[in-house]
């Protein structure tokens, strides 16, 4: 039988979504962190079935940080967007302002999430619902923070170059993975600022 | 005859390109490319899957031995009645070793490590995908497991159970930082295991050879990826549970505190949400190597391909519906109980489904009874033994009275060993030649399985009747006159015959390294791609990545034909020779999709997994490790993301938009 050869050298180098292998890896974290953050809320609620008062000793924390901060996390996906977007055109100057732009709202929320932690009521070595509302609210912020530092390294890789086609990928990865951030936060606030309020 | 698929004027830069076979000036770039750096900077720095894959076999297998000899020391101060062998310090270290070993540092690493050598040469690509952090998963795990057996060393290994129970592991009944290492143990090697399933689903779904559409993958894959989508979903589970344990001790929080609102009982859902799945991680992959051995020794594709695939997704999701089976005697809800007896008992069916087609596949076929195939056929007596005592055990009145008894210890090691490490061993003698190009000795692989299979059967079968006679788990001794003596001096004696057993696949092993003999590439007439390359197969795996025209490519190629009656593609071309190019394809019917660069091998993987063990050896002394710790962490990954420039120029040099 003749060799025939598939000839593939005019395939692309790159692409975007679920045709890069790094869309893949992220879906991997995505899936693993979003299952930890679903058993930490399993966890909260668990514990809460277990006990007559909750919160225990403690009022509920208060509304005004958590709530400004998912306002700004909501906001964040814009810049996000318009970077993503911008990185599959393969536009580097718009690609590097939407990142600079995002990378600021991060910060911002970083910053609103030290009033976050301070308006609790309640610490971790208080009682079980203490170590448990630090919990859920510390794993949200390392999150937070490993992703603001990897678009922060993916902001000087796009000033500095050298510039390949992959880099664009990363950000549009990067995008991905902020709104796994943001979506996911949006059930830890619920639990955390609504389950004590319940009745 | 080349067939173009790139449009007249967009040919990338001119390079040295593949596709001639072995022997050509291509293959042998080809070789240099993919092949480990020299020295000893070159070989912390591997990442060729095959050469991470060979160090995690041999670092699961001296896990396996260490775990063994563990066990061996508990039947010999269990052998006779009021032993003083071991004290019941050193005792309650030794089960504890052992069980960590053997389910974490043995049984599902293993599989994976397996895995790591075999996909790529199963789906036709030249490498898995995410080279750097497979390695750095390995190197993970060695931290990780080399940890645990210093600390044991040094008189503080844990002694609370691989399951690590509270209150027992809290911090008022184990002072000190015996279950703290417990603790970082199972970060360790969670994970490494997590990261391999991330590594695993992306090669399964992007890296296959161009024809190869999911209905086309060997069952072998399937079950990797089954095993890989449960460790997404089953780890994070004992990572919460170890890490909030750690947190209990080391900054007082009050998760399984009840004095404070913490419950004892959230462990037990915690860990055993992962712990019954886990089973099921170690022993879908088994059924994947049964799946690889039986056609080929029975001559004929599996039996039932579709339902196969279907039992191992069904397997997969049923055994997250089993956890509270090991709760019963907790005081949980009736309703609740009955619920987890009726999914107990239904999983035997998908169970039974698969079960039925090997034995389908053996009845319609023409046998070759090699070593591999023993092992399978032991897999399939005491696999059916074990399963039913699974059945009793679901049922809550006999696990009420059997609990915390030698029944269940029984009942597991006939599940694990018999569902996992007779295939595992079928699957050492099975692909043996392919990593070193020899066959391992035909007459001791079967005194390996009878001394096996015998010892085996004599040191567990008994401990069903101890079980029933009321010989509790975990204790150091027992009292003379109970109707214990006799079966635990029959058990001893059989586990002497395993070790026996594992001695003589060791000297097999070793010595056929030298003097097996020459393999070839494909010495048992499989089907299957790896046979499609060398023994062993050269750096690059493939010189030309072969097309794909069904299921057993190897038996199905001289029927390959297009539907023009022109010969089918046979292979791939048009991939840089001198420079890590490799074919994704689509995700569902495998059709080429992109020419991906992978990064060279580098060192930083290595200095990142140091930087994390530094991170949480320090963290089980004082939490402050956690904060110093991640800044050279954050180093080190810095490094090892930040582009190479001359790697850069070259990937540049092949750069097509999409």
């Amino acid at each position: 039988m003749t060799r025939r050869a598939l000839d593939v050298s005019g395939l692309p180098s790159y692409a975007f979504s679920h045709r890069s292998l790094m869309w893949w890896g992220t879906f991997g974290l995505i899936a693993i962190e979003g299952t930890l953050f679903a058993l930490a809320i399993g966890t909260y609620l668990y514990l809460r079935s277990q006990s007559d008062a909750w919160p225990i000793g403690a009022p509920p924390p208060d509304l005004l940080w958590g709530t400004a901060n998912t306002l700004v996390l909501l906001l964040s996906i814009w810049p996000n967007q318009k970077a993503k977007w911008a990185a599959e055109a393969c536009d580097l100057v718009r690609t590097r302002r939407w990142l600079l732009v995002g990378l600021a709202f991060a910060l911002i929320f970083l910053v609103l999430r030290c009033f976050e932690f301070a308006s609790l009521h309640t610490r971790w070595d208080s009682n079980a619902y203490g170590s448990i509302v630090w919990t859920l609210l510390g794993l949200h912020t390392v999150h937070l923070l490993t992703d603001t530092y990897d678009t922060a390294v993916l902001g000087v890789l796009l000033f500095t170059g050298p510039m390949e086609g992959q880099r664009f990928v990363d950000v549009s990865e990067n995008a991905l993975y902020w709104y796994f951030v943001v979506f996911s936060w949006l059930p830890i606030y619920a639990v955390i600022y609504g389950v004590p309020r319940l009745q | 005859m080349q067939h173009a698929m790139n449009p007249p004027g967009h040919a990338p830069a001119s390079r040295l390109k593949d596709g001639p076979g072995p022997g050509s000036p291509e293959a042998a770039a080809l070789d240099a490319t993919w092949s480990d750096p020299p020295g000893l900077l070159g070989w912390l720095a591997a990442v060729n899957h095959k050469t991470i894959a060979r160090r995690f076999v041999i670092t699961t297998f001296c896990f396996f031995v260490a775990g063994g000899a563990l066990a061996l020391l508990m039947r010999l101060q269990l052998a006779r009645p009021g032993s003083k062998l071991v004290g019941p310090d050193l005792y309650n270290q030794l089960f504890t070793m052992h069980g960590s070993t053997m389910m974490f540092l043995f049984a599902v690493p293993v599989m994976q490590a397996v895995a790591v050598y075999l996909l790529p040469l199963m789906l036709g690509t030249r490498s898995i995908a995410f080279p750097r952090l497979n390695a750095f998963a390995y190197w993970i795990f060695l931290f990780g497991g080399v940890m645990l057996y210093v600390v044991f060393a040094l008189d503080a290994g844990p002694d609370v159970g691989w399951f690590s129970y509270v209150p027992l592991a809290g911090p008022d009944y184990s002072p000190g930082k015996r279950a703290d290492f417990w603790a970082q143990m199972i970060t360790f090697t969670e994970l490494s295991a997590m990261l391999e399933a991330i590594v695993v689903i992306t090669t399964v779904f992007k890296l296959r050879a161009p024809g190869m559409t999911l209905n086309r993958i060997p069952l072998f894959v399937w079950a990797m990826l089954v095993t890989a989508f449960m460790v997404l979903f089953a780890m994070p589970s004992v990572m919460l549970a170890s890490t909030t344990l750690i947190m209990d001790r080391l900054v007082g929080t009050h998760f399984y505190n009840p004095a404070e609102g913490g419950d004892v009982v959230l462990w037990q859902h915690l860990f055993w949400f992962f712990g019954h799945p886990e089973v099921y991680l170690i022993f879908l992959p088994g059924l994947g190597f049964l799946s690889a051995i039986i056609p080929t020794f029975a001559r004929r594709p599996i039996y039932g391909y579709t339902a196969m695939v279907l039992s191992l997704i069904a397997t997969a999701f049923l055994a997250f519906g089993l956890w509270v089976h090991h709760m019963f005697a907790v005081n949980l809800p009736e309703l609740g109980k009955s619920f987890f007896t009726a999914a107990s008992m239904l999983i035997a069916i998908p169970s039974a489904v698969q079960i039925f087609c090997w034995l389908a596949t053996l009845w319609s076929g023409k046998l070759d009874f090699k070593t591999p195939l023993l092992f399978v056929l032991g897999f399939f007596f005491i696999l059916v033994l074990g399963g039913m005592t699974g059945i009793m055990l679901a049922s809550v009145p006999l696990d009420l009275q059997v609990h915390d008894s030698y029944f269940v210890v029984a009942h597991l090691h006939y599940v694990l060993i018999g569902g996992a490490v007779f295939p595992l061993f079928g699957a050492f003698y099975y692909w043996y030649p392919k990593v070193t190009g020899r066959l391992m000795s035909e007459r001791l692989g079967r005194w390996n399985f009878w001394l096996f299979f015998i010892g085996f059967n004599v040191a567990f079968f008994p401990m069903h009747l101890l079980g029933l006679k009321g010989m509790p788990r975990r204790v150091y001794t027992y009292q003379a006159g109970l109707g214990w003596d006799t079966l635990n001096l029959v058990s001893t004696i059989g586990s002497l015959i395993i070790a026996v057993s594992a001695l003589l696949f060791v000297v097999n092993a070793v010595r056929s390294l030298r003097r097996g003999a020459p393999a070839g590439a494909d010495p048992w007439g499989a089907g299957t791609l790896e046979w499609a390359t060398e023994s062993p197969p050269p750096p690059c795996n493939f010189h030309a990545i072969p097309v794909v025209h069904g299921r057993d490519p190897l038996w199905e190629a001289p029927r390959a034909r297009a539907e023009d009656e022109q010969p089918a593609f046979t292979h791939v071309s048009g991939l840089a020779a001198d420079t890590r190019e490799l074919l994704a394809t689509t995700v569902l019917d495998a059709r080429p999709d992109l020419r991906v660069n992978f990064p060279d091998p580098t060192i930083w993987p290595l200095v990142s997994a140091l930087a994390v063990t530094v991170l949480f050896i320090g963290s089980i002394f004082t939490p402050w490790a956690v904060v110093w710790g991640s800044i050279p962490i954050a180093i080190a990954l810095t490094a090892w993301f930040w582009p190479d420039r001359a790697e850069t120029s070259v990937h540049l040099s092949l750069e097509r938009k999409p």
